[in-house]
């Protein structure tokens, strides 16, 4: 089971990333490259690494991607021809595919059992990255947000057109 | 139990495919999307030895490459954004005012 997973994911992982250099339009890279992001934060997952799989869909894949889209959304660039219809049929898998993850999601969490609260820690819980983070690797943990308020400045000023 | 050396392949086929791209692909917002297979790639061995060892460091480095990936994301793409307003155009071979 374990196997097939890993296949299976390292496949849709790797056959993502190729697929980010065949496509033409960039923005298709991108969202293959989503596709990447989620197939590696199931192998997380087989890793026990549960705390960067979700930070993997929650900040990869969930913000820093969604930049990626924004802007090349933003610049609208030119080699885009093909219209809207080519994805109309798109519709017909794609409702019925939300509204199962809905219902899963819906399933998942009717039937959720309240956790005991007494199982040990394993590797990769929050618990455990958590207590490291804020003891052996404070400082660099702070340096951090230092680096985020200087991307973060100087995005702006780069972005801006005249200061 | 997966070896871990089928972790590596994966992870070092990802690298490859990552490096290619930042080689083969002129549009510069695809050359970003290859940094970011190629942080991946190395967040993958990270999390690897991470397991193998039994020691939480390795996911620690995880996060704050995330934290780096994030960062140069808005910045790069902050320069995009000025280079597509100077140039009108996202080829990074038209960008030769510094070749000799």
């Amino acid at each position: 089971m374990i196997q097939i997973l890993f296949f299976f994911f390292a496949a849709v992982a790797a056959g993502a990333a190729i697929n980010v250099l065949v496509q033409k339009h960039v923005l298709y890279s991108a969202l293959s490259l989503i596709l990447m992001l989620t197939a590696m934060s199931v192998l997380f997952i087989l890793l026990r690494a549960d705390f960067l799989a979700v930070i993997q869909v929650i900040v990869y894949a969930g913000a820093i991607m969604v930049l990626f889209v924004f802007v090349i959304m933003l610049l609208n660039l030119p080699e885009d021809e093909d219209g809207a219809d080519r994805l109309r049929w798109l519709k017909f898998i794609g409702i019925p595919l939300g509204l199962f993850f809905f219902f899963l999601v819906g399933a998942t969490v009717w039937n959720v059992e309240p956790g005991s609260g007494t199982q040990a820690p394993f590797v990769g819980s929050p618990q455990a990255i958590g207590r490291a983070l804020f003891t052996d690797y404070l400082l660099p943990f702070e340096v951090t947000s230092l680096l985020i308020l200087i991307a973060l400045v100087g995005a702006v000023v780069f972005a801006k057109k005249d200061l | 139990m997966i070896p871990a050396s089928w972790y590596l392949i994966l992870s070092a086929a990802l690298f490859l495919i990552g490096v290619l791209g930042f080689f083969l692909k002129r549009n510069i917002i695809a050359l970003l999307l290859s940094v970011e297979i190629m942080l991946n790639a190395v967040n993958l061995t990270f999390v690897v030895f991470s397991d193998q060892h039994r020691q939480i460091s390795g996911q620690i480095f995880v996060f704050f490459v995330l934290v780096v990936a994030a960062a140069e994301a808005a910045v790069g793409l902050a320069l995009v954004i000025a280079m597509f307003r100077n140039r009108e155009s996202l080829n990074v071979d038209r960008s030769n005012l510094l070749k000799w």
